[in-house]
């Protein structure tokens, strides 16, 4: 692909999803929790951005879902992510990660399998936006391995939070938006699940006194 | 009620009005009892509903689509759901009056069981896959919260388990419906109906294979981790053994099912799409895979419990497993087996986590080496226990006995070697079930244990139910699951 013959408004859009690519390279290694919050609510940015940009080419309800992304994603959840983690003394917690170096290092490896992934997609049609499929996907992944890496609740939640913006940009980019009702559907249940985290923060600490997942391990088979 | 559309809008906002009503009823008796009343009239609207589709054929309204599968299947939800509530209103009374939960927590139990049904009901009827999505994830955000409620370390540990994996799961499954309504678009004149079901249906056959490939493998990743599929099964046996009982028995009869209904209808919509591609039975082939898979390590872990509850779960993935292969198998005898299967699990299952919800207040554990002589203590349960695990674990004249028939000879047709694979494991599975109950049954009862209020009403009568199934399957039903069949499979076998 040509980056020189797309037009303005493709390459624009391929820039930003790329900046949120690299927002969840910085979740993935960021140990600091308030540092990884505002990880994540530039990425929203980025998404909304990038919603705004496909809504200027005349798909009005786009702009919903752009205004939606951003008070949801970049303001509300981080807001709220903020709060806990004031209430409950972490500010100043850093996680310690074992191996920084290989997991970013097999995130880019998870990226590339991504695009190979892709590649049929992509094929199927010149529309360079059709790319950002494979930027997105590799969110999503990036989510999940952050999901699997990271041993902390917020952390999880980040991770778990970071996939929906993944998912998000695919739908987006590559189908023009899903429709409205879908979205606002998605909006809903994404909104839930911010609070239901939120509630769990609480039921943790208070049951179990940590935030720790590796001490979430009272079900299993042995000890029955 | 006049018209189908109109039973079909009471079947499904009933519930979503008994959110709104039970979140503000204060008195515990009364949400009880109007929690049953609910249900109960979720289900006369399901009936009408159903002898409407009967009568007056498929129903494609305002984003519903109505067709003899999910009818069938709404009909089954709500019957489940109203019995539940029969035995929820005095099992949950107990449990508050012996000071588990608090009357706040009640409120929540009695306005999200209500929210459960919707979700389910809203993602069997309506005809867009992304509202199909978005109920499912909303079955899972109206449980989360169930399976915590007693507070216990061990339950919110469930409970963030279960979130975080079905959460996982079914974002994946979100990128599959994305990755369907990308292919429709290359296809479909108006755009917007993209995501229509019914449409998709109608032109399955263009969408491009590659797209539709890749689709379906996060499709059946994603909520295949919702039907509780090996190697995403773990939350399973967490959220059914740590949750109330009554929502065990919800879990484990329905939003299985409903789970796996949604890939039923996606493998509608993939296989004709495939057939123009390289790989045509791609699809079938990663059903019977993940299928299989599930039901030999469902039926393995099945040996040595020590959790009644969680023997039940796995005993939950290894049924979940053999339909699974069943619909990937494909063919008109599978398909019409996975369908009856369906059924009769259901039935027994939640029958199953009924009695066992007794078998656990009567021992005051869930520890299967600490429940003895159920049959001594109150000869009700003891039976029911034994009953029910004779039915599951697929012992003539029962249902199971004659869908698990159906799987075996089809498998015998088709795919000869491996009806090797499901006689051991039906073998493996029996042996556990019975290794573990017959002691619970049989054995010395303590000194001091007693009996306790049961209500085995909802027992008798699944167990009634699956016995008249396996018996003889009344003509109006296979002849209803003949023409869901005929849906799936393009023939039927009567």
């Amino acid at each position: 692909m040509n980056l020189e013959q797309l037009s303005l408004l493709d390459q624009a859009i391929f820039v930003l999803a790329a900046l949120a690519l690299l927002a969840s390279f910085s979740l993935l290694a960021q140990t600091r929790l308030t540092a990884a919050i505002h990880s994540f609510a530039w990425q929203g940015v980025m998404v909304a951005l990038v919603t705004t940009l496909v809504a200027l080419s005349g798909i009005h309800h786009l702009y919903v879902s752009a205004l939606l992304t951003l008070s949801l994603k970049s303001l509300l959840i981080p807001w709220m992510l903020h709060r806990l983690v004031r209430r409950l003394d972490m500010e100043s917690e850093a996680e310690s990660i074992g191996h920084p170096t290989l997991l970013v290092l097999a995130g880019a490896g998870l990226v590339i399998f991504c695009y190979w992934v892709a590649l049929p997609i992509e094929r199927l049609d010149m529309i360079s936006t059709r790319n950002v499929i494979a930027v997105s996907l590799a969110i999503v992944v990036l989510g999940l391995w952050m999901m699997v890496a990271r041993r902390r609740v917020v952390t999880q939640v980040l991770g778990f939070m970071s996939m929906e913006n993944g998912l998000f940009l695919a739908a987006v980019a590559s189908t023009r938006g899903m429709p409205l009702v879908v979205e606002l559907g998605v909006a809903f249940d994404v909104l839930v699940a911010a609070i239901l985290f939120g509630v769990f923060f609480f039921h943790i600490s208070e049951s179990i006194e940590t935030l720790d997942v590796d001490l979430l391990n009272r079900l299993n088979e042995r000890e029955e | 009620m006049g018209s189908p559309f109109s039973a079909l809008l009471v079947t499904v906002f009933t519930p979503l009005a008994g959110v709104a009503l039970l979140a503000v009823v204060r008195t515990l008796s009364v949400a009880g009892w109007l929690n049953l009343g609910l249900t109960v009239l979720e289900f006369m609207a399901s009936l009408a509903l159903a002898s409407a589709v009967a009568y007056g054929g498929d129903l494609t309204a305002h984003s519903f689509h109505i067709d003899a599968l999910n009818v069938y299947l709404v009909v089954l939800t709500t019957f489940i759901g109203m019995t539940t509530a029969i035995f929820s209103r005095p099992y949950m009374a107990q449990v508050c009056a012996e000071g588990r939960i608090t009357r706040q927590r009640m409120q929540l139990y009695h306005a999200m069981f209500q929210g459960f049904q919707f979700t389910m009901l809203l993602a069997l009827t309506t005809d867009n896959l992304g509202v199909l999505w978005v109920a499912v994830e909303g079955a899972t955000l109206a449980t989360v919260l169930l399976v915590s409620l007693y507070r216990t370390p061990e339950s919110v540990e469930a409970a963030w388990k279960y979130f975080i994996l079905c959460g996982v799961g079914i974002a994946l499954a979100l990128f599959g419906t994305v990755l369907v309504y990308f292919a429709a678009q290359q296809v479909l004149a108006d755009p917007e109906q993209g995501l229509t079901w019914s449409v998709l249906h109608a032109s399955a056959a263009q969408l491009d294979p590659t797209v539709l490939g890749i689709a379906f493998v996060f499709l059946l990743v994603g909520y295949g981790t919702k039907v509780g599929l090996v190697p995403m099964h773990f939350w399973l046996p967490d959220a059914h053994s740590e949750g109330p009982t009554p929502v065990s028995a919800v879990l484990s009869g329905l939003l299985l099912n409903v789970a796996l209904y949604a890939l039923l209808r996606l493998k509608m919509l993939a296989d004709p799409a495939l057939a123009n591609g390289s790989s045509p039975a791609i699809a079938g082939h990663l059903m019977m895979a993940f299928g299989l898979v599930s039901f030999v390590v469902g039926s393995l872990s099945l040996q040595r419990r020590h959790n009644i509850k969680r023997m039940f779960s796995y005993s939950s993935i290894e049924h979940m497993g053999l339909m699974t292969f069943a619909f990937g198998m494909g063919g008109p005898l599978a398909t019409f087996a996975g369908l009856l299967h369906m059924l009769v699990h259901s039935l027994t299952k939640s029958a199953i986590f009924v009695t066992v919800g007794h078998a656990t207040h009567i021992a005051g554990t869930q520890t299967i080496e600490h429940i003895r002589g159920l049959i001594h203590t109150q000869p009700g349960v003891g039976w029911g226990l034994l009953l029910g695990v004779a039915a599951i674990a697929g012992f003539p004249p029962f249902g199971i006995f004659a869908s698990e028939f159906l799987v075996i000879a089809a498998t015998m047709a088709s795919w000869p070697w491996l009806s090797v694979i499901l006689l051991s494991g039906l073998a493996i599975a029996f042996a556990g079930l019975f290794g573990n109950v017959q002691p619970m049954v049989y054995g010395a009862a303590p000194e001091n244990q007693a009996a306790v209020k049961a209500n085995m009403l909802p027992v008798v009568v699944h167990l009634l139910l699956v016995l008249w199934l396996g018996l003889a399957i009344p003509a109006l039903l296979a002849n209803w699951l003949n023409q869901v069949t005929v849906l799936i499979a393009g023939e039927g076998v009567l």
